[in-house]
């Protein structure tokens, strides 16, 4: 075991916290020797909100796995590493003219955790999941044989594999497609909804938009229940460009990279500060011109701007809710869980609905219908209010993303979710079960 | 046109930052290495990454009968070589087992001085040149826990500093590079100090800086240069009883 050491992990709401075993394979090949003691769990770049990427006996630190095998510059084919992240491809492509075809809200991750959480984008409505671009994958099985998986070639292993969080094997390497783009620019609208209604109206409105979602202000209550912001968005064609930006498309201005240098104290965020900033938020939103061109990095990754932002909510971390809902159930249920946080007066800042499309892969998040994300500091009275939240979305038939999840219990994940139980007897089959386990896995009984 | 960057200990993570680093600002670069072809993967993405050529080159420094050919081998002779070659060994198997001491000896001094010679009389031919040579704080002075690795680093910063004086004129010009604590293969599993302790990126971009403001001897982590200030200037009785020095 010399080459695992003892270190404190968690995920990136730093919320549980717990020391574990970690290794840092150099190469593909030093992987097998690793998952030989069983319970071990793959880990990308750590931003999964909870447990997930923390193993039940070991874990794999696969960020060094980061090299960049070939890219076909025709079809905009490129096979990685699974550590290799989606910034890095960013930076290496967009100034040939790609960009990724999903991205979730963050540039921080890796492939192999894009593939394993299956992460969906702005555009889950129109062009689906990560998986949708994934041609094939190496897995390292249980038994420490590197199969590859595709649609054609060992396509349960392929199938289970987009959504199964690490649970099936180690990706190792995968071949992804990217999206051609004239710009590095995205055209913006933003249109502003009073409520939840005008602002699903507004969703359904844009369903051939490329991208769409919505900031709502959770603390908003009654008649403003659901007020928002709903942002859609275009990739702008070279010629669309004004003339200035014309000669360098791909070339956008250089930000600032803020850091977040200590834990905020925990009462910085509460109702009234939260209040305060949504109000205003909102406020600036209204005024805010209806078009804007945004670069692609303030566009699809606002966050990013301040590093280690998680760190606002102090030092005993914080939780996201997210769930999916099913499109006839959509309103209702979104109604029933923004009441309940909105009387709690636990507002989260980050607050973020979205339009789904049908599901995809096996054992994915998502499902044709609405998602809506909640962040919230950790603490007990957020911790009951959370239970109530997954209340509310198992009553309208819906399901809850593993990547956000910290806290969930076993029997209401199993209760919403049936696929888990098949999930579950897949595992068994294949050995899986013993070899590939998180904290998360044994918390849900997966 | 940019130089190619030859990186001898090519698999090194230091040797590795280096590459990207150079190839980032628009070098091609050559990695050389014992067991070269498992370095496909890397060749691959550095080429892919920077859009440069990157080549792999068969490499076994302790071969000296061959290293005539090696270097001849590269036609034109590369703009910048840089050495990362270095083993630690392990101390107290070099105190028992002297074959195993002269193995750190000659991998640490005897090997890396050997080909930066003869690159160095290609380079001086044609008229230019940047020959760079990884050596560490180590060389400065001898520590009663690793003063074998330290003492053949201590020649090799001496051979660099002589191998730059001898050079003066010719256009070719030498770097001496003394790293403290790098967190890489070399002291995976070590406690290391975290303030004190640089990442190989860290390495690589002194490094590429030093080449291209012709500088002679750098550190990697300012704060060294004053800490082997202090260190060299501790009286051997003292140093002795002091827990850096035992
Ligand atoms: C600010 C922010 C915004 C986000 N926005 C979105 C969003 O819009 N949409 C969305 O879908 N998600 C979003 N996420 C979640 C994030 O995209 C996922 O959690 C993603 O999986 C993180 O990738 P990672 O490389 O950090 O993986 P980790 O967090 O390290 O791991 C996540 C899971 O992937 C598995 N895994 C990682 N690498 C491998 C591998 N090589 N082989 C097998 N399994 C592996 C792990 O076992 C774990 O189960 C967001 C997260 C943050 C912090
Ligand atoms: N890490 C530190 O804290 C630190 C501090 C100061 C200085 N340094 C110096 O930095 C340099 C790079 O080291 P590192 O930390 O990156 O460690 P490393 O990965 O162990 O690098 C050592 C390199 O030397 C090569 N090498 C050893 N014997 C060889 C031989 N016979 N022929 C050809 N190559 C040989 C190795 O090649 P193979 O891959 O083929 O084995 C490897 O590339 C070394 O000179 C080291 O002394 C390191």
């Amino acid at each position: 075991m010399q080459d695992f050491r003892t270190e404190e992990l968690a995920g990136w709401g730093r919320y549980p916290r717990c020391p574990g075993p970690v290794a840092r394979p150099r190469h593909a090949e030093a992987v097998g020797a690793l998952i030989g003691a069983g319970g071990v769990i793959a880990r990308g770049n750590g931003r999964a909100y909870g447990d997930s990427a923390m193993g039940a006996a070991a874990t794999l630190d696969l960020r060094r796995l980061n090299r960049m095998l070939s890219f076909d510059d025709q079809a905009g084919r490129l096979v990685a590493e699974a550590g290799v992240l989606l910034g890095d491809v960013i930076a290496t492509f967009l100034p040939r003219g790609w960009f990724p075809w999903v991205t979730p809200g963050t540039k921080f991750v890796t492939l192999g955790g894009a593939i394993a959480a299956d992460v969906h984008g702005k555009n889950h409505h129109r062009d689906g999941a990560f998986g949708t671009f994934v041609d094939w994958i190496d897995v390292m099985g249980a038994d420490g044989e590197v199969v590859r998986a595709s649609r054609d070639e060992n396509s349960e292993l392929f199938a289970w594999t987009l959504g199964g969080m690490g649970l099936t094997g180690v990706i190792l390497r995968a071949a992804i497609r990217l999206r051609p783009v004239e710009s590095g620019w995205i055209a913006q609208t933003t249109i502003p909804a009073q409520n939840l209604a005008e602002a699903m109206d507004a969703f359904e409105a844009a369903d051939d938009a490329s991208y769409s979602v919505a900031w709502i202000d959770c603390l908003a209550s009654g008649a403003a229940l659901g007020r928002s912001l709903v942002m859609t968005g275009e990739h702008v064609q070279a010629d669309d460009l004004p003339p200035d930006r014309r000669t360098h498309p791909y070339r956008t201005p250089r930000k600032r990279q803020l850091s977040m240098p200590f834990d905020a104290p925990t009462a910085a965020l509460n109702r009234f500060s939260v209040g305060a900033f949504n109000a205003l938020y909102w406020r600036r939103g209204l005024r805010a011109p209806r078009k804007a061109l945004v670069d692609w990095d303030s566009y699809f990754y606002p966050l990013d701007a301040i590093l280690g932002w998680n760190r606002i909510y102090g030092r005993r971390g914080f939780v996201q809710f997210q769930c999916a809902l099913p499109l006839n159930a959509s309103e209702a249920g979104l109604r029933a869980l923004l009441s309940e946080t909105a009387v709690a007066g636990q507002g989260s800042i980050l607050a973020v609905l979205k339009r789904f499309g049908p599901q995809q892969s096996r054992f994915s998040f998502p499902m044709a219908g609405y998602t809506l994300a909640l962040d919230f500091p950790a603490n007990a009275r957020t911790l009951a209010l959370l239970d109530r939240l997954d209340a509310i979305a198992a009553d309208h038939g819906g399901r809850f993303y593993l990547a956000k999840d910290a806290r969930l219990s076993a029997a209401t994940l199993h209760r919403a979710d049936p696929r888990a139980a098949a999930f579950r007897a897949m595992r068994r089959e294949t050995g899986c079960d013993r070899a590939f386990a998180s904290a998360q896995s044994e918390r849900l009984l997966l | 046109m940019t130089d190619t960057v030859l990186v001898l200990g090519g698999r090194s993570d230091i040797g590795r930052a280096v590459a990207h680093r150079f190839a980032a600002a628009g070098h091609p670069v050559a990695l050389a290495a014992r067991n070269a072809p498992d370095l496909e993967a890397d060749r691959a993405d550095i080429a892919i990454r920077h859009d440069v050529e990157a080549t792999l080159h068969e490499f076994d420094a302790l071969d000296t009968d061959a290293l005539g050919d090696f270097v001849d081998a590269f036609d034109p002779v590369p703009g910048i070589v840089v050495s990362a070659i270095g083993a630690m060994g392990d101390q107290t198997t070099s105190e028992t087992d002297p074959a195993a001491a002269a193995q750190v000896m000659r991998i640490n001094y005897e090997a890396p001085a050997q080909v930066l010679e003869l690159f160095a009389a290609r380079m001086a031919a044609r008229g230019g040149g940047t020959l760079v040579g990884i050596s560490s704080v180590a060389g400065d002075r001898g520590r009663a826990v690793n003063y074998v690795y330290g003492s053949a680093k201590a020649g090799f910063t001496a051979y660099l500093s002589g191998l730059r004086n001898r050079l003066w004129g010719t256009g070719v010009h030498v770097v001496t590079v003394k790293p403290g604590f790098v967190e890489t293969r070399m002291t995976e599993g070590m406690d290391l100090p975290g303030a004190l302790t640089a990442r190989p990126e860290a390495v690589a971009e002194t490094i590429f800086q030093a080449v291209a403001r012709g500088r002679s001897v750098v550190y990697v982590k300012p704060v060294w240069r004053a800490i082997m200030i202090i260190i060299g200037a501790i009286p051997e009785p003292i140093f002795r009883r002091t827990r850096i020095g035992s």
